[in-house]
Parts: structure tokens; sequence; C-alpha cells
């Protein structure tokens, strides 16, 4: 049988060959899609997940081609490789996507989060945030005596590094964006 | 060339230049300037039904009976809401229908206002896409897109919702060439290494099958053509799902029959046994493929469809082909042929010598009566007096009757079978009969209904009546919910839950109240001159046949079962089991 030219990544025919069709292993993978802005395309992919019930880990979108109308979505989802590939066929014939390309599949890629925390603190252990947060390069966005709003950006990662680390310092609350991420080189 | 006008003349431009010679509706508050624009104009044909559910299905059986795309007018809020069984209905099918929804005002919206339902919302799920349309100037594209959409790639069903003031307000209208509709364009073209491939395998399979689908029917009368070819020149067999009975015929040498939950003993062994399962246009449903653990253990698997979440969704495919049956067939022949027609002739003369042994099983056999009318005996007879008719169509309610009918009828053309496959849609045959009859006003156009599914949209007798379409109603009358009774029977102790229909109406006084043809045949002997005085009619009839009321459909594989646990019933079974391998009965 002639060797089926299925490129790494590639929606075209199913990457499902390249991995091992069994496997039960499930694998977290950061999606972009690339959408119309258009009133209820946001709707349209978070109902997609739920409806066929595949995960969303975090999920962000702005326009980022204000003349084209066009906006990026960065889905980090979670599944075996075989759900896996249905996400990125059933986002893929969806009429106002123009592509969806699997960061994860399609080679070294960066991935950013921002997060605030809120720490409130006295004495050590605000010094001790402070100190921390230097560390993590954590930027101090609001301070009263009692508190800070730090401001991170980082791999998710890293965020959950830090917040654990703040949490017996006086962690109140943290809001976070969820993931931008863009392939490497070009 | 652009042209100013108020959004409900564009609707009703955009439909003439789309070709649309038929609309099914109902009008309501939020229409009524798109229905005073239909009033002043005399191409499109307007069929008001009884209720929008009707005029969805009835849509369905328009589209699945001449291949254009149905057209369904409705108003807001319960106009929009009665809609959405037969919108899911072809969503499940892939069958096209644009939908157009009376909205309130923009300026209302999201006001709880009268009639206002979230209707985009509450049909974004069960489309291929929806628009709502807040500016007239943006009207006359959305609409050439809805039929772009609607008719490219996988067909589906869209809606577009317009607000009153958007119908009312005027803005620049622009014919279907000049509307943006490239962005939409599924590929066609199969890749021709994985064409290739499967040529490859074919010439050396030893035990092949052709499972074919909607998929064909829906490429075109091309793809049929196709098909037939490849499988007269190869000799493989052919089985079909329930979407795509007709497609390769019924008469033809290599058809096997339907497969499935209650197709024949040949074709569900024939899938189980395959060294090469070759699905053209199909999905490998669960009603197809019962237990995927042990489907088809022994087979390679190629798999052609157009949309490529088809692909691996339930059953792993060694050989995907995304594109259209139609080219991706008439690849595979050209290289086929190119590369010497090769087949591996022994195999296959073993294959079918093995497929004629499972055949002699004669699984559709049942015990016939003379004093009772067997349903299945209603369908063989009313299939020997219509089989030769020159242009016969046939819908279908859900149900018991709906398997007999694709047990006992056979389709040697395309287009010629519409049931409700996908979403089992109990009250889609008597609409679906009434848009194909209105797509051929001469054709024979007969519903094989159930009684209790018939009396789910039967208000639309009134609509036939009123636009004198002669559609047959062929009720196999069993007073029961002839399906569930049976899975009650087999899988749940006998204990038949609310699965009999009691108090059903006189069907020959509901005939004469709706002012129609009433018939009603109770013993076998009178059966064919009951059927004759029925298609001899020259208007619409409601047939009621009362039959034998604890009949089960078999074959019948249980759900989550192998294709080899068939339950066969009357059919003689002694010695062949043995030969063939674990057919539990
Ligand atoms: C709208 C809808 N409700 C319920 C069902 C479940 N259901 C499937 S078949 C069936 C019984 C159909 O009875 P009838 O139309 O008399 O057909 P029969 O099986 O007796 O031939 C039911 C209730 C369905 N398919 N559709
Ligand atoms: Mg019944």
């Amino acid at each position: 049988m002639s060797a089926l030219k299925i490129q790494q990544g590639s929606s075209r025919h199913s990457a499902y060959d390249l991995r091992d069709p069994n496997a039960e292993v499930i694998e977290t993978h950061t999606l972009a899609v690339i959408v119309d802005n258009e009133p209820g395309v946001l709707a349209r992919v978070i109902g997609l997940f739920s409806g066929r019930g595949y995960n969303i880990e975090s999920l962000t979108v702005a326009e980022t081609d204000h003349e084209g109308h066009r906006s990026r979505i960065t889905i980090v989802t979670t599944g075996t490789p075989q759900v896996i590939d249905q996400i990125k066929a059933q986002l893929g014939r969806m009429v106002p996507v123009h592509e969806v390309h699997d960061l994860t599949v399609e080679g070294a890629h960066v991935a950013r989060e921002l997060a605030l925390l809120k720490v409130a603190g006295k004495g050590d252990a605000r010094i001790e945030a402070l100190r921390l947060a230097e560390i993590f390069r954590a930027n101090v966005v609001d301070s009263t005596l009692e508190s800070f709003v730090f401001e991170m950006t980082g791999a998710p990662e890293k965020i959950d590094a830090f917040a654990e680390l703040m949490r017996p310092l006086g962690l109140v609350e943290i809001a976070r964006t969820g993931v931008a991420a863009l392939a490497r080189g070009v | 060339m652009s042209q100013q006008m108020t959004g409900a003349k564009m609707v009703v431009q955009a439909l003439k230049d789309q070709g649309v010679e038929v609309v099914f509706g109902y009008p309501g508050g939020a229409v009524l300037p798109i229905y005073d624009e239909l009033f002043q104009q005399n191409e499109i044909r307007h069929i008001l039904v009884r209720h929008e559910q009707g005029a969805t299905h009835a849509a369905e059986g328009y589209a699945r009976s001449t291949g254009k795309p149905g057209v369904v007018l409705v108003t807001s809020g319960p106009g929009a809401t009665n809609a959405v069984t037969g919108i899911t209905d072809a969503l499940m099918d892939s069958i096209p229908l644009v939908v157009i929804s009376g909205q309130v005002p923009t300026f209302m919206v999201g006001s709880d206002a009268f009639q206002e339902a979230d209707t985009v919302g509450i049909t974004r799920p069960c489309t291929k896409h929806n628009w709502l349309v807040k500016d007239t100037d943006r009207l006359a594209e959305t609409l050439h897109q809805a039929f772009h959409v609607a008719t490219t790639g996988r067909p589906g069903p869209v809606l577009v919702d317009i607000p009153k003031d958007v119908q009312f307000a005027s803005g620049n209208y622009i014919p279907p060439q000049a509307a943006r509709t490239e962005h939409y364009a599924p590929r066609v073209k199969g890749d021709i290494d994985a064409i290739t491939a499967l040529v490859e395998l074919i010439e050396t399979a030893e035990r092949p099958v052709l499972y074919t689908g909607g998929g064909v029917i829906n490429s075109g009368p091309g793809a049929s053509q196709l098909l037939r070819e490849l499988a007269d020149a190869t000799g493989i067999p052919v089985t079909s799902t329930l979407m795509g009975l007709g497609a390769y015929p019924a008469s033809g040498k290599n058809w096997i029959g339907m497969l499935g939950m209650h197709g024949t003993y040949e074709a569900n062994l024939v899938m189980h046994g395959c060294d090469l399962l070759i699905n053209i246009g199909a999905r490998f449903d669960d009603r197809i493929t019962g237990r995927i653990a042990d489907f088809s253990p022994g087979s390679r698997r190629a798999h052609i469809d157009i949309d490529p979440s088809s692909i691996n969704k339930v059953i792993r495919t060694d050989i995907p082909i995304i594109g259209d049956v139609g080219h991706v067939l008439e690849d595979l022949l050209k290289i086929w042929k190119a590369r010497g027609r090769k087949t591996d002739r022994e195999g296959l003369a073993k294959w079918w010598a093995q497929i004629d042994e499972w055949r002699a099983v004669n699984c559709l056999a049942f015990r016939n009566s003379s004093e009772l009318i067997k349903p299945q005996h209603a369908l063989q007879r009313l299939e020997a007096l219509t089989r030769d008719h020159p242009d016969r169509y046939v819908t279908t309610e859900v149900g018991q009757h709906q398997m007999w009918a694709a047990q006992f009828m056979g389709f040697d053309a395309p287009n010629r079978w519409m049931t409700s496959g996908g979403l089992g849609t109990m009250g889609y045959g008597l609409p679906a009969s009434i848009g194909v009859q209105v797509a051929h006003p001469e054709a024979l156009v007969i519903n094989v209904a159930g009684e209790a599914s018939w009396l789910m949209n039967m208000q639309e007798m009134g609509t036939a009546v009123q636009y004198r379409l002669p559609v047959k109603q062929f009720i196999i009358n069993n007073e029961r919910l002839g399906m569930v009774r049976q899975w009650q029977e087999l899988l749940h102790g006998e204990r038949y839950s609310h699965s009999w229909s009691e108090s059903l109406p006189d069907f020959v006084k509901l005939a004469e109240a709706f002012g129609c043809k009433g018939i009603k045949c109770d013993h076998p002997d009178q059966l064919d001159d009951a059927i004759r005085e029925m298609l001899d009619y020259p208007g619409p009839v409601i047939f009621d046949c009362l039959v034998e009321k604890h009949e089960n459909c078999f074959p019948m594989i249980p759900s989550g079962n192998a294709h080899n646990q068939m339950i066969l019933g009357e059919a003689e079974t002694q010695g062949v089991i043995g030969d063939s391998g674990a057919v539990l009965v």
C-alpha cells in the first residue's frame, strides 16, 4: 500500500494515523482558531465544545485583524488523540472558521498568560511576597499598606507556581486571562 | 448592478434569483411584510402548511426528491420554535434547507417582546449556520450566502432571522453573483495518493464490500451512476444505509440489501466478514455499526466523505478520503482502469458463494396469514402493485413500518426514497410526501406510515386537500407504537408501558372530514383490490390498513450487539447457522 503523505498536523487527513490510534492517553493541545469576527461566533465555538462534551481548559478571544474582521481564539483543550482530531475537524467545518492550527503538533510555540493577583498581608509575609514577586518578575500595579496587586505574564505553569507560593502569604483573589499562543519562528 | 428596495422585497427577489419555485410557510406578525410581497407576485408559489414542523418536513421532501434546496418561511417566536424539529432532522440527514424566520424589530430585540425568541440562539446547534440580519443593506448578500452554505459541501439547513424593521427598511439589493461566498468552499477532489492506495486494496481484496450512504445521493445523480459502474465493473457487493437506498439499484446484481439494525442477514455478515470495507458517503452511525469493539473485525477500512469530521469519528479508518463522492469515484475508476482493471477474481467468486449461502437463509421470510394482514405482506403487495409505476416516490414515518418499507420496497433510482434516518422523527412522512408531490405533481407519492406517527402531523392532510396533492397515506395500523412495543417485548420483560394506540380516530371518517378519500382494509383477500382503489383514485387517500398487532421486525441486531449476533425471527435458519458461525437467534 502506498504510504499516505500525511503532513504533520494537517487537518486534511486525520493526524490520527501518526499516533497510536488506540491510545487512551489524555493529551493537552493548544489550538489557534482564526474566525470571522461576527456575532455569535464565540457562542458557536463554545456550543460545539459543550454540545459534544469536549473540555476547555482555557479560551481567549480578541479581534486581531480589524480590517479583515478576523479574531483569533486560543483554546487549550484536553482529550485522547481521537478526540483532539475530532475537535479540530469539527472546528474546521464551521462556516466562520478560516484556519485551525494545532500549535502542539505543528512545532514549538510560546504560550503566555496574564494574571493579576491580590495578596494581603503585613510584616514578614508582605516582604516575602514582594521578594518572590521580584524573582518571578511580577510587577506591583497597586499597593496599599495591607495589600499588593501583582501583575505577571508567563507560561500558565509559571503563574500556577507563583500563585501556589502566594497562597500562604495572603493570596486573596486571582484573575487570569487564559492562554495566548504563537508558533515560534516563521 | 444593485438596486434599492425594501428588505421584504429583497427576500422575494433573492428567492427568485436563486431559482426558488416553491416556499413552504406559515404567516405571522413578524413576516407580514414578506407575505405582502409574496402576494404581489406570481413567480414563487407558496404552500400554506398547517404547522411549521410540516413546512420543514415538506421542504425536506421537496429537497430530497429534487436535489434542490427546500425553502421555509416562518414567523418569529412559536413559528420558529415549531420549525426546530424539522431543522434538526435536516441537519442529521444532511438535507439542504433555507429557513427564513421573522424576528421582532431590532430595537425590541432583547426586551421579551411579543413572540420574541432567541431564534439564532435556539437554532445555532441545529443548523449548519445561521444569521441574524440587522441591516437591510446586508440582507441580500446574507440570503445568497445562506443558499451557498446550505448546498455546498455537506448539505444542511441554514436559517436567516430577519427583524421586521429590516423587512420594512430600504437598502441595496445585490444579485447572487455579487455576493461573497468564496470563503466557504469545502474541498471536493479527493487526495490522489489516498485514492490510489484504495485502488491497490481493491485489486487484491478477497472479501470487499461497498458500504454506501446518503452522501452518494447528495453528491448528485452522477455519483449514483459512478457507483453502479464501480460495483458492476469490479463485482464488489453493495450494501447501503437507510439514507442511501436507491443509489445502487435494488434490482442490481451486486445488491445485498440494507445493512444495520434491521438490515439483511447477508449485508450484516458481509460487513462482519469482509477484508476491505469501502465506506462511500456514510457515517458509521450506531444503527449500522452495532457494538464498536466487534465491528468488522478483520477489515481494512476506507472512508470517502466530504466532511472531515466524519473521518475517525466513530470507526478508525485506514484510508481517509476527504472529497465529494462523485469526484472521488470518478478518479477512483480512472486510476483502477489505468492500472489494468484488476481484482482478485478467485477471491471474489468464493466471497459471492459465501454470500449466496447467507442469502439462502432468506432472512426476510415471515409467516403469512390468510386471516390477518401481516404488515410485511401489506408492503410486499404495495411493492408488487407499484414497483413498475414509471414515477414512484415513497416517504415513511418512523417505526416498524419504516423498516419493513426499507426491507420490502426496492428502489432503482436515487431521490425516490425519503425517510427520517438520523433523527428518527415520527411525523416526518406525511408532510414530506406533500413536499415531494409539490415537486412532482404527476408522480405517484406514497407515505408508508404507522398510525401513531401519522397522527403527529395529520393536520397536513388539509394542505394536501387544499393544493390537490394526490398523496397516498398508506397507514400500517397495528394500533401500537409498534417499534416501542417490540423493544419492550424483547428487552423489557414484555411490560408494554404506554405503547399502544388507544382512541384512534376512524381514519375513513377522518378522510371524509378532510375532504379526501378513506379506504379501510382488514383482510388479506381484499388487500390487492383496496390498494388498486387507492392507486386509481385521482386525489389524496388515507388508507387504513389494519394489520397483525404483535408482529416484530426482523432481522434485528439488538443495540450494543455485534453484526453476527442477529435475531432472525421467522427465517428458516436450520443448518445454515452452524456453518456460518455464531449467530444468536
Ligand atoms: C417524535 C418521536 N417521538 C417518539 C419516538 C420514539 N418512537 C420510535 S418508533 C415509535 C412508535 C411508532 O409507532 P407507529 O408510528 O405506529 O409505527 P409502528 O412502529 O407501529 O410501525 C416511537 C414512539 C420517535 N421516533 N419520534
Ligand atoms: Mg403502529
